[in-house]
């Protein structure tokens, strides 16, 4: 038995260590005034990042990504939440189906989704820009979205807008002073899922972007010059910062508002 | 109860249709002011929907709905002078218990301090004063019924409506707050109106009580008349326990019924002791309450009317309450069926509880039988 646990516990050590070990190499190579990434290091230096924040076009990029990433995610949480409310709150024909077609993006391989609306966008003669973009990544976020939105509000009992009502409110106001502050972490939850699957999506960006760079395709293409490679590192570092921060303020805001009502998580992802 | 109050919720031929599910079926009905009346019946009956159409929550298919005189169909559920406490209470667990009693008064132009003595005042009449600035969503029930109802009350409705409010609590809580709500309706004079599953909790509260069966209203009463002359074998048994015994009709002068039970022997009953309502159609039927009845020993005397022989088929012992099933001698004569009795005992002190088997004898009176044909 417990030559068998020693095992198991070295499988999850190397399990995590394949997991994590690259990610702490980033900022390791990151610091690194050599160009070359490789050991043993060399001096300490923040060129790489200066050299980063000097390049135009990745900071093209990067303003594109964002502007993808933020349009994306308020998108996919916008219509996320109609079609949660929708079918938690009615029942109508064909919902099951209708349902499950929305969902199903998630399961679809990406590639699928890029190149038919490749074909579609340019068969009808739209421009690829960043807007064909964010119409891509909506598609692919709505399915987290509404997962997400749907364990918000499947928690929710109905009988609490009926009772804003009932004292009075509008159907909107009802909405909005008590279903919309209890699935407010299912909202904040959602927007930060999207906006971290936009952020990092490469092959509809890949497709649709045209001629604009975002993070994602810019990145890939500097890696066939190694010389680039330490600055590319240098960006890994400020997003994998970038993340760590906007989860841990995801989950705090998360966790503040379950322990405000009472502990009942509705739709946190963490 | 008098009835000489004015009418404050009258229904008047209310159908409600869901595709081809016809949930009410003409309901007619009139609840006065200051009333506390229930809407009893099992689930399904369309009790519950009968009061989401009174708070507007649902709209009806044909007939009219008044409060207070006036039409309801053009007017919101927002609008309409009732409120509601709900079954799951509905006490926004993001808010305050004070701002969850306040949340009707947001678009009341009272000041500030005016509104906080208000929601004072209604904390205070449900027994929650202090208790404002607790979370809402760490309260027990039996505080979340009451918040409810501070947050329904404190609005002044004319009509307060309850849908099974009580369901939720356990038994002690239940009953203690059975009690309070008749206070609370006293106290405010609001009509209450009562959604219930429960005979009990319906007969115990209730000025008047509607038995609704299948989206109809089987039979509107008093608790006692309800309980003492049920119209029709259904609400019969659906309200408290009843022995059935099949009758046989032997002649009928001014209403007055002679007919002959088997194992109680020929009856006269009075008009008033009769029901026409029989829809299950088994044929005329003799009905009576298990404690209309007493078991009398041997040697015992007693000053009922009438007396049978029987013999005890079963004990169930309760503490307080003891439950006798008998079988009545010629009881099968009719049709070779025997068909056991339910008798129920108080365990008064020097009562002995008889034994399984044991012959005895049922003292009883004409008076307290129903006759359904």
């Amino acid at each position: 038995m417990k030559g068998q646990g020693r095992g198991l516990q070295a499988y999850a050590a190397l399990y995590l260590l394949f997991l994590y070990a690259p990610i702490i190499l980033l900022p390791l190579f990151a610091f690194n005034s050599g160009t070359i990434i490789a050991f043993p290091l060399q001096g300490f230096t923040t060129n790489w990042f200066a050299q980063m924040w000097a390049n135009t076009t990745l900071r093209t990029a990067l303003t594109n990504s964002l502007i993808i990433a933020v349009s994306a995610s308020i998108l996919a949480t916008c219509l996320g939440i109609f079609a949660a409310r929708a079918s938690t709150r009615f029942e109508f024909p064909g919902k099951g189906g209708m349902m499950g077609f929305i969902l199903l993006p998630m399961v679809l391989p990406e590639i699928i989704v890029a190149m038919s609306l490749l074909v579609v966008l340019l068969g009808a003669g739209v421009q690829l820009s960043i807007l064909t973009v964010i119409m891509g990544h909506v598609l692919i976020c709505m399915p987290y979205a509404i997962a997400i939105l749907s364990t918000a509000f499947s928690s929710l009992d109905k009988s609490l807008e009926e009772a804003a009502y009932d004292l009075g409110e509008t159907k909107w106001s009802a909405f909005r002073l008590v279903t919309l502050p209890l699935v407010m972490p299912g909202i904040v939850s959602s927007l930060l899922i999207s906006f971290t699957i936009s952020l990092d999506e490469f092959i509809i960006a890949f497709f649709l972007a045209g001629n604009q760079p975002t993070l994602p395709t810019y990145i890939f293409s500097q890696l066939r010059f190694p010389k680039q490679i330490p600055m590319v590192m240098a960006l890994g570092t400020v997003l994998v910062a970038l993340s760590v921060v906007l989860l841990t303020l995801g989950e705090y805001f998360r966790r503040r508002g379950n322990a405000r009502m009472g502990g009942n998580p509705t739709g946190g992802f963490l | 109860m008098t009835d000489d109050r004015k009418p404050m919720i009258e229904c008047r031929g209310v159908h409600k249709h869901y595709g081809d599910y016809h949930a009410l079926r003409g309901i007619d009905l009139t609840i006065r002011a200051g009333e506390f009346f229930s809407l009893l019946g099992p689930s399904g009956c369309g009790k519950t929907t009968l009061l989401r159409t009174i708070a507007g929550f649902e709209d009806i298919s044909d007939g009219a709905i008044l409060i207070d005189e006036r039409r309801m169909e053009e007017v919101p559920a927002n609008k309409r002078p009732t409120n509601m406490v709900f079954q799951s209470y509905a006490i926004f667990p993001h808010l305050t218990v004070a701002q969850n009693v306040a949340f009707g008064l947001r678009r009341d132009p009272r000041g500030k301090a005016e509104k906080a003595a208000l929601v004072d005042d209604a904390l205070a009449m449900v027994g929650l004063r202090g208790f404002g600035n607790r979370a809402a969503h760490a309260l027990s029930g039996g505080q979340r019924q009451r918040v409810a109802l501070a947050r329904a009350l404190i609005l002044k409705p004319k009509v307060l409506l309850l849908d099974e409010p009580l369901s939720a609590l356990d038994r002690k809580m239940r009953e203690q707050m059975q009690v309070e709500l008749i206070k609370l309706q006293r106290q405010v004079g609001i009509t209450f109106v009562l959604v219930t599953h429960d005979q009990e909790e319906a007969l115990v509260m209730s000025d008047r009580i509607a038995v609704m069966f299948e989206g109809e209203i089987a039979q509107l009463d008093g608790p006692e008349a309800l309980y003492a002359r049920p119209a029709s074998r259904r609400v019969a048994d659906f309200i408290g326990v009843m022995n059935f015994l099949p009758a046989r009709i032997l002649g009928e002068t001014d209403g007055t019924v002679t007919a002959e039970v088997p194992g109680l022997g020929p009856v006269e009953l009075p008009a008033r002791q009769v029901s026409r309502a029989n829809p299950d159609d088994d044929g005329p039927t003799i009905g009576f309450r298990p404690e209309t009845m007493t078991l009398v020993g041997p040697t015992q005397t007693h000053s009922q009317p009438r007396e049978t022989n029987a013999t005890i088929d079963e004990v169930v012992y309760y503490g307080d309450m003891t439950y006798y099933d008998l079988r009545l001698d010629g009881a099968a004569a009719m049709d070779g069926k025997a068909r056991p009795v339910r008798i129920s005992m108080r365990n008064v002190f020097g009562r002995d509880v008889q034994e399984v088997g044991t012959r005895t004898r049922l003292a009883w009176s004409p008076g307290s039988l129903v006759l359904f044909r």
